[in-house]
């Protein structure tokens, strides 16, 4: 699946079984981003949200 | 067959073994993002079943987010997994020792402060050492060991500094003599269906297997499997993940995770988890 960092304009691929809503690292620039959304073999990605103080499990 | 929804704010492996085998076994598992999402109190119960089906998983990695979206999906009428009161009392460190000391399950000597003076005739009266741990979050972190008064002052001043509305509660605990590891059991109803020995790693005393700790297939026997469901049962139930530690008079609950992560339970143990938190809830649904 091809992907374009927000971030920094890299383009990469994924992997086909990616999900909306997985994070994902930005190979060239190691941003932290979200996939929302995968359509027609491209994948959309945001920059992921930063970690909160109530995140756990 | 019941409709199922997971509601999350971050895909994490759980998450996506939540997916991959709903889609295996068959089952309608509709992933909600709570982020994009409007909680409209005003729409009718119709519009409801079809955004989120007959029962909705949990998920989400935010404490406050969840459980705030979970009050909103309760008051609409559908069942979630966990309940909000379930999730309230596991998400706070507080609220929890609070129930388990109320329940008379064993549990580590804990004090509650709110202030930091009286944090630190709190931790006199634990004595030395003793823990500091924040009353939401989780892994492990700001979890810090109270050596002695000259680290307790140093620690309870920057807790003191700190302006979060969470940082005033101080929550002190006596530290556990065991060894270097602790239990997680997680129930999926009224199941044990994994238990694992999580080991520290070499430079630190936590055991939280996101802090880089070990984990083990731990054997459950009948006091442990009966404690671990008694917890379960007194709290409301759902999926959770029990902790429990090693004391010199037995075992000690310590903690229970309402959104439990169980990507080291399930590659020691081979038990297929995601499987049975989604058929517990199927089972549910049709209640």
């Amino acid at each position: 699946m091809d992907a374009e960092c927000p971030e920094c304009g890299a383009k990469f691929t994924l992997p086909e079984d990616v999900v909306q809503g997985e994070i994902v690292t930005c190979p060239d620039c190691g941003v932290d981003l979200e996939v929302v959304g995968v359509k027609g073999g491209k994948v959309e990605l945001k920059v992921a949200e930063a970690v909160g103080e109530d995140w756990g499990e | 067959m019941p409709r199922l929804a997971l509601l999350y704010d971050r895909i994490r492996w759980e998450e996506k073994e939540l997916y991959r085998k709903a889609k295996e076994k068959g089952i309608e598992l509709k992933l909600v993002d709570a982020k994009s999402k409007v909680a409209d109190p005003y729409v009718g119960e119709e519009a409801i079943r079809r955004l989120y089906g007959d029962l909705v998983l949990q998920r989400c990695i935010s404490h406050m987010r969840g459980l705030h979206y979970t009050a909103y999906l309760e008051s609409m009428g559908l069942r979630v997994i966990n309940s909000f009161k379930v999730q309230n009392l596991c998400g706070n460190k507080a609220l929890t020792s609070l129930f388990l000391i109320k329940k008379g399950i064993p549990t580590p000597r804990t004090l509650l402060a709110f202030s930091q003076e009286a944090a630190g005739d709190a931790v006199e009266r634990i004595g030395y050492p003793a823990v500091i741990k924040p009353v939401i979050g989780s892994w492990g972190r700001m979890v810090l060991a109270l050596k002695d008064r000259e680290v307790a002052q140093a620690i309870l001043e920057m807790r003191g500094s700190m302006q979060g509305p969470f940082d005033s509660i101080f929550y002190i605990q006596e530290f556990v003599k065991r060894p270097p590891r602790d239990i997680r059991a997680i129930v999926v109803g009224d199941e044990v269906v994994s238990c694992i020995y999580r080991y520290a790693p070499s430079k630190d005393w936590r055991t939280n297997v996101a802090r880089g700790g070990r984990a083990e297939v731990c054997p459950i026997d009948d006091g442990l499997e009966d404690l671990v469901l008694r917890v379960a049962d007194e709290l409301g139930g759902g999926v959770l993940g029990v902790d429990l530690m090693e004391g010199e008079s037995g075992l000690l609950v310590h903690e229970v995770n309402s959104t439990v992560e169980f990507r080291g339970a399930a590659s020691v143990s081979g038990r297929d988890i995601a499987g049975a938190i989604l058929e517990y809830a199927l089972k549910e649904a049709k209640r």
